[in-house]
């Protein structure tokens, strides 16, 4: 590689006395702790990784240790009892009442929050005067904490002064109040259109990402292709944000799936348990009850479908990186 | 076949601030291929947009086949366009892709797929079809986009830049094969580029434009050899007229025109060359130098074909000649065409 007059590159030069010349006194270059990735990364990883062990790990732990025990807010000593929590869990028909619930409760709020969300997401894109200001106020729902939101429904949809009653009256649409929390059909169309409210304005920032991302070539070229509006979008636009609309879906899934705070501020989980979902659920017979074993019990049944949920969405944004 | 016509088309944006189109009128012949020719920035690709529809103009009219299309939707304006990036639909497989337009125009299903193979097979791509665009070449995509906007048989085609996206030895054969894929077509074509060569070698006219107007439009052999002004003079060219004041005009000669006098027969003016610095491309010698037309030494460029052997080296002073039939002169302040000046050195 060198010719017999050139010299190896300064870094492979064997010790001798030029190379003793050219290298830097050590004392003045030594290796700090930033120039030590290895170190680095295990430096600024550990906090993340403490924070997931400390509150939710060892929580989790806690939780299955706890599912097979008879602990009770009275009586915190551990005894093992083996599968029978879940044997009463299971027994209890409010236990599948609140599954039913849970599940159908997400999967509508999930329809209409990709529904709503395409809908916005697509207002949202448009080019109109004050279109930050528009933007803004639709982000609000979502950053609003949920608990207080939620307060916010519970008066809107009161028995006796809510709102949207006292307009449906004046407006002659009704009668008498609806007593929206008090009938186990409203009751349930009220939670779920309080998540819908809340989650939309996220699916739809998360789908206006991803229209912006299409690019404009193609969606012109659809026009001079002679494309409508509906070919546009059924053909062009929704293929291409599949990716991104299946995020949103699953983002909305997951919240919903989790919260508790709707159903245990809005109706808790009445009338007569018919709103119940199996966050509220455990919740009310964990802590509420004081039965802690059949709390975690009710609460790891979630497990198993949340980690479907997790590996679905992971999948879906690895996907997504691909192509 | 048809024709397009713009008719004093404005085009402005930011309320009048930017004039990206300041009044054009271009008509085109029926089946011909107009070449719009600028620098970026000139307007060409706007003019070309609003003639597809997708710009709507400030005010003007847009003239497809007789007809004023000035407020229709690009699919009520029988065009077909290439863009610069080919845009096909990376989600649909190329057959699905050139098979889109019919469907949007509602083409019976038998129909569709017969001329959607017709048009694969004029350019050749019968074997790609079932491929996802990211899966082909950059050559292979442009086939795509022709057969795409050829498949409906509109009046007229569309392109915007659709070579610049290639690497260079590919850009050449892509250039042929766009000559005789129009050959082929006969359609009235438009075709925006910023590439001088691309243009002399497509085009049947040249409409050269700068700063949102025409400045001049005709064949390229005119464009080359009678410039409109000085503009046109120095953007077409490679390397550029040469421009040299003498009073209140501006001489211009091309640098292959600028030879040492004992290659130049017949009437003729001489200047001396004084030689700065030579260069050798592909045979050619390029000789940067100054003359002296009266207005102070002028940087000039002489281009010297392979068979002048003049032996030159830099610092010499030399003779050199313009043919007489060869100089072009312009105004000084105007930058536009004037009538010749005696010129005797």
């Amino acid at each position: 590689m060198t010719g017999p007059g050139g010299a190896p590159p300064a870094a492979t030069r064997p010790a001798g006395p030029a190379a003793e010349r050219e290298r830097p006194a050590p004392t003045r270059y030594r290796r700090r702790l930033t120039d030590r990735d290895g170190a680095l990364a295990w430096l600024f990883l550990a906090p993340a990784v403490v924070y997931i062990l400390a509150l939710v790990g060892v929580p989790f732990l806690l939780a299955v240790a706890f599912s097979f025990s008879d602990v009770t807010g009275g009586d915190p000593s551990f005894d093992w009892t083996g599968l029978q929590n879940f044997g009463r869990v299971f027994a209890d028909p409010v236990f599948w009442r609140a599954l039913r619930n849970t599940l159908v409760f997400t999967a509508l709020s999930m329809v209409f929050i990709v529904l709503f969300g395409k809908v916005l997401a697509n207002v949202l894109i448009a080019d109109f005067r004050g279109r930050w200001l528009v933007r803004f106020l639709v982000l609000l729902p979502w950053t609003t904490p949920v608990a207080l939101s939620t307060i916010t429904w519970l008066w809107m949809l009161d028995s006796v002064f809510s709102p949207i009653d006292w307009v449906l009256r004046q407006v002659g649409l009704i009668q008498a109040n609806m007593f929206y929390l008090g009938r186990p059909t409203l009751a349930m169309a009220s939670v779920i259109a309080v998540h819908v409210w809340r989650l939309v304005p996220l699916a739809a920032v998360i789908m206006m990402a991803g229209l912006l991302s299409i690019p404009k070539d193609v969606q012109e070229q659809a026009l001079v292709d002679g494309a409508g509006y509906w070919r546009r979008m059924v053909e062009i636009t929704i293929p291409l944000t599949a990716p991104v609309i299946a995020i949103s879906a699953l983002f909305g899934a997951i919240f919903t799936f989790t919260d508790m705070t709707v159903v245990y501020v809005l109706t808790r989980g009445g009338p007569t348990n018919e709103t119940q979902v199996l966050a509220s659920w455990a919740f009310f017979r964990g802590i509420e009850g004081g039965d802690v074993g059949q709390g975690a019990a009710i609460a790891l049944f979630l497990f198993p479908l949340l980690l479907a949920a997790a590996i679905a969405i992971l999948r879906a944004v690895r996907r997504m990186e691909v192509s | 076949m048809a024709t397009v016509e713009v008719r004093d088309l404005h085009k402005h944006f930011d309320a009048g601030r930017v004039r990206a189109v300041d009044g054009v009128d271009v008509a085109t012949s029926d089946g011909e291929y107009l070449v719009l020719l600028g620098p970026s920035g000139c307007g060409k690709t706007t003019l070309l947009r609003t003639i597809a529809g997708l710009e709507e103009p400030s005010s003007g009219d847009v003239v497809i086949d007789g007809q004023v299309v000035t407020g229709l939707p690009p699919r009520a304006r029988r065009i077909a366009m290439v863009f610069q990036s080919y845009a096909l639909y990376p989600h649909k497989s190329v057959l699905a892709n050139i098979v889109f337009p019919l469907r949007a125009a509602g083409v019976p299903h038998g129909d569709r797929e017969q001329k959607a193979r017709r048009a694969a097979g004029m350019l050749g791509i019968e074997h790609l079809l079932g491929r996802k665009p990211r899966q082909l070449s950059g050559g292979e995509r442009q086939r795509v986009a022709l057969a795409r906007a050829l498949v409906r048989d509109p009046s007229v085609f569309l392109l915007d830049e659709p070579l610049s996206n290639l690497d260079a030895k590919l850009r050449t054969s892509a250039r042929d094969e766009l000559k005789r894929f129009q050959q082929d077509i006969r359609a009235t074509t438009v075709y925006v580029t910023h590439d001088q060569s691309e243009a002399m070698g497509l085009g049947d006219r040249i409409a050269v434009m700068s700063q949102g107007r025409v400045r001049q439009i005709g064949r390229p052999v005119e464009v080359y050899d009678d410039p409109a002004d000085t503009f046109v003079a120095t953007f077409i060219g490679s390397p550029p007229m040469n421009l040299v004041p003498r009073g209140d005009v501006l001489v211009g000669f091309r640098p292959e025109h600028l030879l040492p006098v004992e290659n130049v027969p017949g009437e003729r003016v001489t200047v001396t060359l004084e030689v700065q610095r030579m260069e050798y491309l592909s045979g050619d010698r390029h000789v940067y130098g100054t003359v002296d037309l009266g207005a102070g030494p002028t940087r000039v460029i002489a281009r010297l074909p392979a068979t002048v052997d003049t032996p030159l080296a830099a610092g010499e002073r030399h003779g050199f000649a313009v043919p007489v039939r060869r100089l072009r002169f312009f105004d000084e302040d105007s930058g536009l065409r004037t009538d010749p000046v005696p010129v005797r050195t």
